[in-house]
């Protein structure tokens, strides 16, 4: 605590002063300590302090049994909780040779399209929030909730799920499930209208997004940005398309490359991939197979020792699992390379000479969630 | 390029590297001395390319200390795991690769504060997580907290 | 005229004249300005009030939301509650921050609101001074609220309020001028600067008809600049939670933060009626000329009922456009202003008076 008062003190002739963004700031989404250097408006430089909410979920995975992981996993990218289990169930039965049922597979894709629209969906509303247009706060929440309700009734829990389980799921999906899902598909096609006239149309948000924040796609794979924010810099950098897992081989749907490479195509990549979420749900959503929802496993699960890497497609980025086991029933070793964290780290080269309102657009535009930083 | 072409480039760089057992990625152990060196061929050379590093991880076997690159070339589309280990607890140290990869920057602070394991030439080698003033390092096995780790 | 159904003068008048023959001049002239000082004070409170319910509600709709409806029918008593609230807080003072000027800069900015007041017409006969350089004078008098809000940034020992009040001072500095020069579009039709003519002279049609395209472009540049100047979004740069968190009234805490809330909503009020009253007739009621059975009809709607209305219509446009655009960055806020709004005006200045020269206006 004893950094947070000692600023760097500025001399008067560099004409340079410090503020602290954060640990509470409106505009870090949680609790991110930005030190920006400022000349008048102009940000000069920016070291971001991260670490306020780190709970070492890699220590704690040590301890812990694989099914036991999954809970911690949530807590990650609480946005993406489906995802993120998915990851470590994935890893777990690719190193034990499991082949999970048909109908798994089916539920699992669309439990993380679904993950991705709400996702995108807050990321909207806070997106929006931080140039000025509180409505589409509210507007996103709206519509994030029919999401959360179809959640609920499945899984039991509207925001850290913990649905998926090595093998399979929890339980089986309730029977209103597909009814709810056609509700809400129908009922945000018309929505999304609404998000793209509030937003996307307006002068004045494309003014504050067009031209800010430049990334391009050297810098992309250089600083390893991936995910919307990473297509939004014309990088093809879809797992869902390069190391395709669950169904994501046999549905249709486009990869969402811009070409503009600045926070207005990283915007308009996510509200295309909207679309896509919608479209592979809607290809899979009536097909779901029955059998079984989980695969028989044993009751404790051991990883051959060896080593096992992971990828999937969270809805900010790649999110990489790896683990080194030693053959017991938890793992020697557990890293997850989470999106947040590498997207973090181009925000300095980002926002270098731009505005402070303009540093905010950027970070709004890079979707940064601050326990996936942190872990 | 497949493995075996991809394993004999590299110990055409580097002949001492030795192949370590994976089902998934082709893992090569690299002497820390030639690391650098390597990375740099990695990344310019037109038929490796290796230009996305997208894991760094630090992992403590016991013994010894080791650095675990993850590496992919997105245009030929390959793979690749590179490994450098030490046997110093004390002041372990390997070059950086954050000239190579920007995206190491953020990994290699992380390996930093939770390892202890110092990357030479690193702009900005501080801790990222846990205060300055942290004494030890978390993720080392040998790491004992008795005030908040509570052994079950 | 038949529209006179409604006159103050003869209240005025009656009061002045009653007041006299009971005190002397002196006197009479104090115990005058005491009661219009409270009524004014009244005033002031229930509008302010008020507006700020009416700002949740609005806001609330446009976010398809309820808004407060806890205290009270509809929650109409909900900025009462929320007022005592504020009464009751205590006021936070910051360590090494300017101890008077910190204190001194809410009551600037709420004074100078409150003095612009007293030159609005709300009926016939019915304002504090009819002053002949009215709109001179609103204008001087509405730009001393940027002192209190630049010393309120200044003397919080904050950086975020400094910059806060820096963007503002930038801010409604540049727009003052399109504030005024929209205003003069208006005068060089009407030939007076005095509020009550102004008004007058609408009682055939409203200077925004009245003026063709001109007026029309003064009215839009004058909403565009005047809601810079009240600091409201999309040009809220000064507060810009997203950014400054708070911006100059970071620091403020309890009722000195209720006036700064405050004369926002009050700044809302005066710049809404100088619109309602400089192009949409003040409290004139809808006239169309040779139509004398509807203009007697609208002669009976009471010209504070029309005054109320144009400018709850004024405000609303306002309240619909913060809760609708993005906020501006501060390099597209001053470009806007200097490189569009100013020109603008400039040609449309020339276009009105050669309008005028040539009889072409109504």
């Amino acid at each position: 605590m004893k950094e947070i008062v000692n600023l760097p003190v500025s001399k008067p002739e560099e004409e340079e002063y410090h503020i602290n963004m954060g640990p509470q700031h409106p505009s870090t989404h949680g609790v991110l300590r930005l030190l920006v250097s400022l000349q008048g408006e102009i940000v000069k430089n920016l070291k971001p302090h991260c670490g306020y909410i780190h709970r070492g979920i890699e220590k704690m995975c040590e301890k812990d049994t694989y099914p036991q992981i999954i809970h911690l996993t949530d807590r990650m990218d609480y946005l993406s909780s489906h995802i993120n289990n998915h990851a470590v169930c994935l890893l777990v039965e690719k190193a034990l040779e499991i082949e999970v049922p048909e109908r798994v597979q089916y539920i699992r894709t669309i439990m993380d399209e679904l993950t991705r629209i709400q996702s995108h969906q807050l990321w909207w509303a806070s997106f929006g929030m931080d140039l000025g247009g509180l409505t589409c706060f509210f507007y996103g929440l709206r519509d994030r909730e029919m999401i959360l309700d179809i959640w609920e009734e499945t899984t039991g829990s509207r925001f850290l799920q913990s649905y998926n389980c090595p093998g399979g799921v929890m339980q089986d999906i309730h029977p209103n499930f597909q009814k709810k899902v056609h509700v809400f598909l129908k009922t945000f096609k018309k929505k999304i209208k609404d998000y793209e006239k509030i937003l996307s149309g307006n002068v004045i948000f494309e003014q504050r997004s067009k031209g800010v924040g430049m990334l391009t796609k050297e810098d992309a794979i250089s600083y390893g940005i991936t995910g919307p924010s990473g297509r939004g810099s014309a990088w093809s950098c879809d797992i869902r398309k390069t190391e395709p897992y669950s169904m994501y081989s046999k549905v249709h749907f486009n990869e969402v490359l811009r070409y503009e490479c600045d926070s207005y195509s990283r915007y308009m990549v996510r509200m295309q991939e909207m679309y896509e979420s919608m479209n592979i749900i809607e290809q899979l959503i009536d097909n779901i197979p029955a059998g079984d929802y989980a695969a028989r496993m044993k009751a404790v699960i051991k990883l051959p020792a060896g080593e096992y890497y992971q990828r999937v497609e969270s809805a900010r980025g790649e999110l990489g699992v790896y683990v080194v086991s030693d053959g017991n029933k938890t793992p020697y070793r557990m890293k997850f390379r989470t999106p947040s964290f590498t997207n973090l780290s181009v925000l300095d080269h980002l926002s270098r000479d731009m505005k402070i309102a303009d540093l905010v657009a950027i970070g709004g535009s890079l979707d940064l969630v601050i326990p996936d930083i942190d872990r | 390029m497949d493995n075996t072409n991809l394993k004999a480039r590299i110990l055409e760089i580097v002949p001492d590297a030795q192949q370590e057992e994976n089902k998934q990625y082709l893992t090569l152990l690299v002497p820390a001395a030639k690391l650098h060196e390597l990375a740099v061929k990695l990344k310019t050379t037109a038929d490796l390319s290796f230009d996305f590093l997208f894991c760094l991880s630090g992992v403590d076997y016991g013994k010894q200390l080791a650095v675990i690159y993850h590496l992919n070339s997105t245009r030929h589309k390959h793979y690749i795991v590179l490994k450098v280990k030490t046997d110093d607890r004390v002041n372990p140290n390997f070059d950086t690769v954050c000239d190579i990869w920007r995206t190491a920057e953020f990994h290699e602070r992380e390996t930093y504060d939770m390892f202890g394991i110092r990357f030479n030439n690193h702009p900005d080698l501080r801790r990222i997580f846990l205060d300055e003033d942290w004494k030890g390092y978390p993720l080392r096995k040998d790491y004992v907290d008795e005030v908040n780790i509570v052994e079950f | 005229m038949t529209f006179n159904i409604y006159d103050f003068t003869s209240f005025t008048t009656w009061i002045d004249q009653s007041l006299n023959s009971l005190m002397s001049p002196t006197l009479a002239l104090i115990t005058e300005m005491v009661i219009i000082g409270v009524v004014f004070l009244l005033f002031y409170a229930v509008v302010g009030l008020f507006l700020v319910y009416a700002e949740r509600k609005v806001c609330a709709f446009m976010q398809n939301r309820v808004g407060p409806n806890r205290v009270g029918p509809y929650g109409i008593f909900q900025t009462i509650a929320d007022f005592i609230k504020l009464l009751m807080k205590e006021l936070v003072y910051i360590k090494d921050s300017d101890k008077l000027l910190f204190n001194i800069a809410p009551f600037i900015v709420i004074i100078a609101s409150f003095m612009a007041l007293s030159a609005i017409p709300f009926a016939k006969g019915l304002h504090a001074i009819d002053f002949d350089i009215g709109i001179l004078y609103v204008i001087a008098v509405s730009s001393l609220g940027v002192v209190g809000i630049l010393l309120a940034g200044w003397s919080s020992n904050n950086k975020y309020s400094l910059i806060g009040a820096m963007r503002s001072g930038a801010q409604i500095v540049s727009y003052e001028l399109s504030v005024g020069l929209s205003l003069l579009t208006i005068i060089v039709l009407a030939g007076t600067m005095q509020f009550s003519e102004i008004v007058e002279m609408q009682s055939d049609g409203w200077f925004l008809f009245k003026g063709h395209i001109p007026a029309f472009i003064a009215f839009v540049v004058f909403l565009i600049s005047s809601t810079a100047e009240t600091n409201r979004g999309p040009f809220d740069l000064a507060e810009a939670e997203s950014e400054l968190t708070a911006g100059f009234h970071t620091e403020y805490s309890g009722i000195k933060f209720a006036f700064f809330f405050l004369a926002e909503y009050m700044n809302m009020f005066l710049v809404a009626s100088i619109a309602a009253t400089v192009f949409l007739g003040g409290w004139m009621p809808f006239h169309i000329s040779g139509w004398a059975g509807f203009n007697t009809i609208m002669d009976y709607i009471p010209p504070f009922v029309w005054y109320i209305g144009k400018t709850a219509f004024v405000i609303w446009l306002m309240m619909w456009f913060k809760w609708t655009f993005p906020r501006l960055r501060i390099d597209q806020l001053l470009t806007l202003e200097w490189k569009y709004l100013l020109p603008i005006n400039l040609v449309n200045i020339l276009l009105m008076a050669f309008l005028v020269l040539m009889h072409w206006h109504f």
